[in-house]
């Protein structure tokens, strides 16, 4: 058993899970892979077993948020140092798991790195100009609230160590909760940093995000953002290393 | 239910209501009452829920046979005709009863989501037992976090 996990989370992916396995196996062989199976209806499960990955089968679909949480619930209890969220549609490139790895042991104190589509020369799939603009206004929010350049709050493509995954095993948002999980990160002194990568369109499948809802996704999460800034600062933080968050 | 009553005292628009009205809105209330008992013997509605209702009910049969208290809550609020007192408050119940179940909702879906998770670790545990026997820390952690957790929300 490795020390390193690798979280992917995927509803009826059939067609581009194997692949996504695979990759990783391949480009970063320190990971272990656990599938997190968000109650498909296709041979999901089965082929990412069939690929090598560990698969774990919610009983029915509890949306991405849930899905990745039951990941870092899964880390905290198996012990392993450091999780990386990777989808499971084949839109994040295993090959960069390496340089988020060595970015999160770059400099001591950083606890979450997220590989960002948008730093770095222009190149990969940057999504659709309307989902642009969305994500631009989450950039701003978000780097207001953290006080720090945050270009992609929305990249599921991110890692954490021990204290990140304590964190977000604990606490998680249901429902798009990558912006949100970055404030959340912020709002525990956990250090967050970014890198530039490239994405991919997706291989497979729909995006969870179709038009008709993205105007409630940008409500809702600017909502769930603004109420956790407002909220009381957490007196402890997670995890074993249990300190006062804020002096 | 309490707006059925208001619908009633309704049909004679001044203060006073015939004896017919009253009785009318009695019997209902003692359906209500009667009814909301019935579910909770067959144990489809919790008695935590039914005490709202059959207070509900109370509180209707208390205004059919008390004549003038409404008039007098009314007239104490500057509010011109009773029967606007009674659709004013059967407003406020409402929007707090479904405030309160949009809070049932939201605790419910957490809890459901929560053992949804437990249920598909324990599961992979069950299917892939050979690491756990490594890590016994990793499960008293576990369990421990559990309790603080269910500790945390009372």
């Amino acid at each position: 058993m490795n020390r390193y996990l690798a979280i992917v989370p995927a509803y009826n992916e059939v067609g581009a899970i194997a692949a996504t396995i695979t990759e990783i196996r391949t480009a970063a062989p320190g990971f272990d892979v656990l599938v997190i199976d968000d109650g498909s209806t296709d041979a999901t499960a089965a082929t990412a077993s069939a690929a090598g990955a560990r698969v774990v089968r919610l009983p029915f679909n509890v949306g991405i948020g849930g899905a990745v949480q039951t990941g870092y619930i899964y880390a905290r209890e198996h012990g392993y140092e450091v999780a990386v969220q990777v989808d499971g549609d084949g839109q994040h490139d295993a090959h960069d798991i390496p340089r988020l790895l060595e970015a999160l042991h770059a400099e001591p104190g950083t606890h979450l790195v997220t590989g960002s589509r948008f730093l770095g020369p222009p190149g990969g799939d940057r999504s659709s100009a309307a989902r642009r603009v969305g994500i631009a206004v989450f950039a701003r929010v978000v780097s207001l609230l953290t006080r720090q350049q945050v270009t992609d709050p929305t990249s599921g493509f991110r890692m954490t160590d021990r204290r990140g995954i304590e964190l977000f095993a604990q606490e998680y948002a249901t429902d798009y909760p990558e912006v949100e999980a970055i404030v959340l990160a912020h709002n525990y002194a956990l250090h967050t940093h970014e890198i530039a990568v490239q994405m991919r369109p997706r291989t497979s499948g729909s995006s969870r995000i179709s038009t008709s809802v993205s105007a409630y996704y940008l409500v809702k999460v600017l909502l769930a953002v603004l109420v956790s800034a407002l909220r009381a600062r957490p007196l402890l933080e997670p995890g074993p290393l249990g300190k006062t968050a804020r002096p | 239910m309490s707006s059925v009553g208001a619908i009633l005292l309704v049909v004679r628009a001044s203060s006073t209501t015939t004896t017919l009205q009253r009785v009318a809105v009695i019997a209902i209330a003692v359906l209500v009452f009667a009814l909301v008992f019935e579910l909770v013997r067959r144990r489809a509605l919790l008695e935590r829920y039914a005490l709202l209702w059959l207070l509900a009910s109370l509180a209707l049969v208390l205004l059919a046979v008390w004549k003038g208290l409404l008039t007098h809550l009314a007239r104490d609020l500057d509010i011109y005709t009773p029967v606007n007192a009674l659709f004013a408050a059967g407003f406020v119940f409402v929007v707090v009863l479904l405030l309160h179940f949009s809070l049932v909702i939201s605790r419910l879906s957490e809890q459901s989501k929560t053992l949804a998770q437990r249920l598909a670790l324990l599961d992979d545990r069950i299917e892939q037992p050979s690491e756990l026997a490594a890590e016994p820390d990793a499960r008293r952690s576990s369990a421990a976090q559990q309790r603080t957790r269910a500790a945390g929300e009372r």
